[in-house]
């Protein structure tokens, strides 16, 4: 019998919205193997979590409470995982492709003997024949997998997977124990140095207004948050401004950092590397500025507007913000 | 101490991969070298070296015997010593990677690993977690900012969802590197012509009593699907035109 363990993701008392993205892919397993989920929930003091989990259709949230899990650290959570996947008996574990589910996953598949599909953006077939398709190459490429082991691991992109709506009702709440071996422990949490922002996070955005080497220097990046902001968007960025220290690190899109796909994604002064094509070109709509009309980015683009962004940006704004009254 | 560093092979970032009708990849023409990401690994390695009394640093690639040159560059960058598995890259997946890179590191004895965070072919990002799990090793991936605490413990910087993550680690470890980790030196002509004569052992997994059984198979490749061409317009108004009329996002 096949049965599915979603591994949510919490932090500081709160889910990650990819976590809904995860139960949405579960669904979709469920449907395609006749397979009921449950929903493995780990840290300390995180009963109300589980209470909150419990509107989504899961049979049972695991509830995995230890001193040791208080913070997040791979080691420590990929041990009760493990623990949740023995429990449920677990034959397939379905975790966002996050920075704490990629982090973590690989080592509970480690540990369950598993193989695991990284970033999956579909699931193919049905009953015991599935496949899961990955962007390779930096999306160049989408490789279609088939895991051999009993027990399959998957981390999947929120950018493909509608998150999850809650159906009511509520799922048993099984406290656990996390089964983490403290001696074995050889790494601690220090802390987070946070992106502080009023903005919606890049990955969740209606709205990703990206800024790129075209901006020149990082004062002029104000004319991108200007934007954002009169959108309610997010403000995403290229590898180019982030290595130049422009803007944080946690706003890179592309194949080695955030992948969005918003309804609304305004490229400004970037050139359209494959690399930031790769977190990108699932965008419902693509608007693209830049000066130069050979740029690859226009290859993506629904709407190109081949101009200076120094005068039609703060034209945009000001048109947009006239529109609004 | 010894740092065992991690040299893949991959497809040049910049290449155009073909897919041919049967599925299978077009890999005739294109250019290799190593993974940026591991070369970020290997700069990191000689940094702590270059601070250090006595710090040994090991170069291992997996793949096939085109894979010494990445061995190669890793110690023409200044690795003191390289080691490659050689096998059919095509038969290979990230757990066997790693469970071979256990081998090594069973023979190496290694106080501290440090490999890229993924590769830039199959952008997996699983090699180096699976490997700590194995090994029952803490891990920082993502590494952003390395401190040593001597030889025996790290404070390492992540870039995680929402900001810079701290975490400490006791060694032996293992550290994955992200891209701002550092700015991997060239190879020097001098560096490249000391590397030839340096020590570069060939091991086949065979040797490790490893049986190559995938659990992980691609069983097929296919091109994204591609955007619909867009249209160029000429002015702002005629964008707004379109974002609140045809697109409907405004
Ligand atoms: C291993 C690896 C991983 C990578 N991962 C990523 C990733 O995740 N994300 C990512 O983004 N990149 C990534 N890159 C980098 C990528 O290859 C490109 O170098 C980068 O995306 C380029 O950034 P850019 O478009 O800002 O800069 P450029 O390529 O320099 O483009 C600047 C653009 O601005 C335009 N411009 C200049 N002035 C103006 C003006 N006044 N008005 C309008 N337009 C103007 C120019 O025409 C040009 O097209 C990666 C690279 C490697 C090797």
């Amino acid at each position: 019998m096949s049965k599915i363990l979603v591994l949510a993701e919490q932090q500081f008392g709160k889910l990650a919205n990819a976590t809904f993205s995860a139960i949405g892919a579960a669904r979709q397993l469920a449907e395609k193997t006749g397979a009921s989920y449950d929903i493995a929930l780990a840290g300390q003091g995180i009963g109300g979590l589980a209470e909150q989990l419990g509107a989504y259709g899961a049979g049972t949230i695991y509830v995995l409470e230890d001193a040791s899990l208080e913070k997040y650290t791979a080691q420590a959570y990929a041990q009760a995982f493990h623990s949740a996947a023995k429990a449920s008996g677990a034959t397939f574990v379905v975790a966002a492709a996050t920075a704490i589910g990629k982090d973590c996953t690989p080592r509970v598949a480690a540990r369950l003997g598993a193989g695991q599909a990284s970033d999956v953006v579909a699931i193919n077939g049905s009953g015991g024949a599935l496949t899961y398709t990955r962007p390779m190459w930096a999306g160049n490429v989408l490789g279609e997998v088939k895991i051999n082991t009993d027990i399959q691991v998957l981390t999947v992109r929120g950018s493909d997977f509608d998150a999850a709506e809650a159906t009511g009702g509520s799922s048993a709440v099984e406290k656990i124990a996390a089964g983490v071996d403290a001696g074995s422990l050889r790494m601690t949490y220090v802390g987070l140095d946070a992106v502080e922002s009023s903005r919606p996070a890049l990955t969740d955005a209606d709205v990703v207004i990206s800024g790129g080497r075209g901006l020149k220097e990082a004062s002029n990046f104000k004319l991108v948050e200007e934007l954002a902001d009169l959108l309610g968007g997010a403000v995403g960025a290229t590898r180019a401004v982030v290595d130049a220290g422009w803007v944080p690190n946690d706003w890179q899109v592309g194949q080695t950092g955030k992948v969005v796909a918003p309804k609304l994604y305004i490229a400004v002064g970037i050139s359209g590397a494959i690399q930031h094509l790769a977190g990108m070109k699932g965008s419902k709509t693509i608007v693209a500025i830049n000066k130069d009309p050979e740029a690859p980015i226009f290859q993506v683009a629904d709407y190109g507007l081949v101009a200076d962004l120094f005068e039609v940006v703060p034209e945009l704004t000001s048109k947009l913000k006239a529109r609004a009254g | 101490m010894k740092i065992l560093v991690t040299a893949k092979r991959v497809t040049d970032p910049d290449s155009k991969i073909v897919i041919k009708p049967d599925g299978s990849l077009d890999l005739d023409g294109v250019d290799f070298r190593m993974n940026y990401f591991c070369e970020i690994a290997v700069e990191e390695a000689l940094r702590i070296q270059e601070n250090l009394d006595d710090v040994e640093v090991v170069a291992v690639a997996i793949g096939d015997e085109e894979a010494t040159k990445e061995v190669r560059t890793a110690l023409a960058m200044g690795a003191d010593r390289g080691i490659l598995v050689e096998c059919d890259e095509a038969k290979l997946d990230s757990d066997l990677v790693a469970r071979i890179l256990v081998k090594v590191v069973e023979e190496e004895e290694p106080d501290l690993i440090i490999m890229g965070k993924q590769a830039v072919d199959g952008d997996n990002n699983q090699v180096g977690q699976l490997l700590a799990e194995y090994l029952g090793w803490p891990q920082a991936t993502f590494a952003y900012k390395v401190e040593l605490e001597g030889e025996t413990a790290a404070k390492v910087q992540r870039e995680v969802d929402g900001g810079v993550e701290t975490v400490h680690l006791t060694f032996p470890a293992v550290i994955t590197t992200d891209l701002r980790l550092n700015e991997p030196r060239y190879a020097s002509l001098p560096g490249i012509m000391k590397a030839k004569r340096k020590k570069l052992d060939v091991f086949e997994p065979d040797d490790f009593d490893i049986e190559l059984e995938q659990k992980v198979e691609v069983v097929g490749y296919k091109a994204p699907p591609s955007r619909q061409a867009g249209v160029t317009v000429d002015s702002v108004d005629a964008l707004l035109d379109k974002l609140a009329n045809e697109a409907k996002v405004i």
